[in-house]
């Protein structure tokens, strides 16, 4: 008997010593989403493979979760049973739900040295401006995307419009697209001017855009008040509505987000609004000659901003904080958010990034990549707010209830504002 | 003390009993008492409220139009895809050529997933170029935006779920009329029965059993089956699609009101219970088992 616990405690503690190499390692999770095309597991995989070499007391289990929904879902999931992941890429608008719930730590605490500080300034001020509340920076840019403008050139010729010079104004807009327009002897539309998608997972964030350009705006910066009913967004919805009924250049009902890149490919839409992160497909699927245009505006142009950064979770020790800190700063580098954005589609969102050869290059190959960057000087961060899913609900059912003619702009929106009002009441 | 036998018993009844315990009684208990509780958020607990939740649910317009919606949803598909799997079964059972290839395109449908279904139906609903206006087209009938009206929407959705419900009944019912044995329709025919005779007062008494399952499964599938919502319209436009079940799952992992989710799955649960009451205790006494 003796001699069996001997043996037990010897083997216990030899299988220590041999341990104890993988002890002094620090272990932490990352949870990322894949939001657009193509093979992307693998290149995050080879990141994640880079950052162990550089950091070999690190080790990242970085873990494929699905679109943003679910990856959220997961991640608060996780945080609520005990296990939270280290980081996460999440998106811009859920720092409100985030920080509600209590489960992610503001990444400023981590940030000491003067290099850290130069890091930090090297974000383009409107992504950072989506990742401060309360004067603490909560989460880091990532992979940022903006809505753009897509147009078919051959279709611009063929109306006999030029085909480098995309609309600026609303106005424009309504008279390029009834050129654009065209209908076959029996009166059908064969092609339609634009389109801009007004389906559940996308329209809140198309008619930001809108607002921006008619000088409002949907949401204030504490998350906490809606400005639905004012004279701006009933505005930029009765031109929404009006570009269907009234001008006749944009297709009855909702358009459909998931459909509306095909509509563009098939030439049922000569003008399509739809994000940065689509131009990889659309370039090599498209038959015809195409343009990215930033968008127009009322009279001055605005687009939104969308997409992730990354987020440090609660719950973890200070040892895995500070390397999940030093995993973001590899992630967000400017090399290899370059390399990410070329990857991707996704806008990098550090000057220093465009200013690299291998973005240079692109951008030399491929011209239109570069409107997204030129544009967000003049972009709004999405609607956010506390319940932001709730919120985004309810705005988008007023805006369809509208485009579908079931409520007119004014009473969709005084509907809306009073539901928003009553939910967002509780925060305050 | 237990006899040997009841021992036995008890252990062979152990597995199924765990597992219905665990995956069935406790969750519904859980969810009953969490829909009397508000929802935790960040620094505030979860407390006792009482019906709060319920009577926010008798005020919210949303869960009414999800109410509605999957009444007119039941109600259309549990008798249109029991209809459908019933002609389809009568049809590939009679003597017909290529007839084990128009049985594996009625099964198709079914062994797809619903999320694939939903893809290839969005094409086929895309106005102008899919493939239904396409056709329409041809009859200066086109440019109709099936899923982005909301008098059309919800109706498009009726259409995909009739067409992927079908075929799996129909399974079931070709299974049941292979079983009825062939000399009742012959006597039937010597007794100088018509064929829609035959089939009213033959073929149709012996196949009630397993009518009254595909019922019983039909009415889970009008309650249970929502991925097409989310993959297609996510219960837009203007909530025109929303079903019961789709919005207890945007309540719960989008708005992450638990609570509040809570009460509406106990709502979502008496529906359904009332519903197999009256299918158990009525149905049941007028079918008559072989």
């Amino acid at each position: 008997m003796i001699s069996l616990t001997r043996a037990l405690f010897g083997s216990a503690a030899l299988s220590l010593i041999a341990l104890s190499p993988a002890l002094a390692q620090t272990n932490i999770t990352f949870f990322y989403p894949v939001q657009v095309g193509g093979p992307l597991t693998a290149v995050v995989d080879g990141y994640v493979a880079d950052f162990q070499a550089q950091n070999p007391d690190i080790k990242v289990e970085a873990v494929y979760s699905g679109s943003y929904t679910d990856t959220t879902t997961r991640a608060l999931t996780a945080a609520r049973s005990g296990t939270p992941p280290t980081v996460a890429v999440l998106l811009a608008t859920d720092i409100y739900t985030l920080i509600d719930s209590g489960v992610v730590e503001p990444v400023d605490t981590w940030i000491k040295t003067d290099a850290d500080n130069t890091w930090v300034d090297g974000f383009m001020p409107a992504y950072l401006a989506s990742a401060r509340v309360d004067g603490n920076l909560w989460a880091v840019p990532f992979q940022r995307s903006t809505a753009v403008m897509y147009y078919n050139k051959e279709a611009y010729k063929a109306a006999g419009l030029d085909p480098e010079t995309p609309p600026k104004t609303w106005d424009e807009m309504v008279e390029y697209g009834k050129a654009l327009t065209t209908r076959d002897a029996a009166g059908n539309v064969t092609q339609w001017g634009l389109g801009i998608p007004g389906s559940s997972n996308a329209v809140h964030w198309m008619f930001g855009a809108l607002v921006a350009q008619n000088k409002g705006k949907l949401s204030n910066e504490d998350g906490l008040y809606t400005f639905f009913d004012t004279p701006e967004v009933i505005g930029a919805l009765q031109y929404f509505v009006d570009l269907s009924t009234k001008h006749g250049i944009h297709p009855p009902g909702v358009q459909e987000w998931g459909t509306t890149p095909s509509d563009f490919l098939e030439g049922r839409l000569a003008m399509a609004w739809h994000t940065t992160g689509n131009l990889g497909n659309i370039r090599t699927n498209a038959k015809f000659d195409f343009g990215v245009a930033p968008y127009p505006g009322n009279p001055d142009p605005a687009s939104v901003l969308g997409g992730g950064n990354l987020y440090i979770f609660e719950g973890a020790s200070d040892e895995e904080k500070a390397a999940a800190f030093e995993f973001i700063k590899f992630l967000t580098s400017d090399e290899l958010l370059a390399d990410w954005g070329i990857q991707t589609g996704y806008v990098a969102p550090r000057d220093g990034s465009w200013e690299t050869q291998a973005m240079k290059d692109y951008v030399a190959d491929v011209p239109q990549a570069e409107v997204a960057r030129r544009q967000i000087a003049v972009s709004v961060p999405e609607i956010s707010t506390f319940e932001g899913q709730r919120i985004n609900e309810v705005l988008n059912a007023a805006i369809q209830s509208a485009l579908t003619g079931q409520a007119t702009a004014e009473a969709a929106m005084q509907g809306a504002q009073a539901e928003a009002e009553r939910i967002l009441s509780a925060y305050r | 003390m237990m006899t040997r036998n009841a021992k036995v018993g008890l252990l062979l009844l152990a597995p199924a009993a765990v597992l219905l315990v665990a995956f069935t009684f406790y969750p519904t208990v859980a969810t009953l008492i969490d829909s009397f509780y508000s929802t935790p958020r960040g620094r505030r607990p979860s407390e006792f409220i009482g019906a709060d939740h319920f009577r926010t649910m008798m005020a919210d317009p949303i869960f009414r139009i999800a109410m509605i919606n999957n009444m007119i949803y039941a109600a259309v598909i549990i008798p249109g895809s029991m209809g459908l799997a019933l002609a389809m079964a009568l049809l590939v059972n009679a003597r017909i050529g290529g007839r084990a290839l128009v049985r594996l395109a009625f099964f198709t449908p079914t062994i797809l997933p619903m999320i694939a279904v939903a893809n290839i139906w969005m094409f086929f609903y895309a106005p102008d170029y899919g493939l239904i206006d396409q056709f329409l087209g041809l009859f200066g009938m086109g440019g109709n935006n099936w899923l982005g009206q909301p008098g059309t929407a919800l109706w498009a959705l009726i259409v995909i779920t009739i067409w992927k419900l079908a075929g799996f009944f129909m399974i079931f019912y070709l299974a049941a009329l292979q079983q009825i044995p062939p000399s009742l329709i012959e006597a039937a025919t010597l007794e100088g029965a018509s064929p829609s005779q035959r089939l009213r007062r033959v073929i149709l008494p012996l196949l009630m059993p397993t009518t009254l399952f595909i019922l019983i499964n039909a009415v889970i599938e009008a309650f249970r089956l929502v991925d097409h919502v989310i993959a297609l319209t996510r219960g837009g436009p203007n909530n025109s699609t929303q079903l019961l079940l789709h919005y207890i799952y945007q309540v719960a992992f989008s708005y992450w009101d638990t609570g509040y989710a809570a009460a509406l799955s106990v709502a979502l649960l008496l529906v359904l219970a009332l519903i197999a009451l009256v299918q158990f205790g009525v149905l049941d006494k007028r079918i008559h088992y072989r």
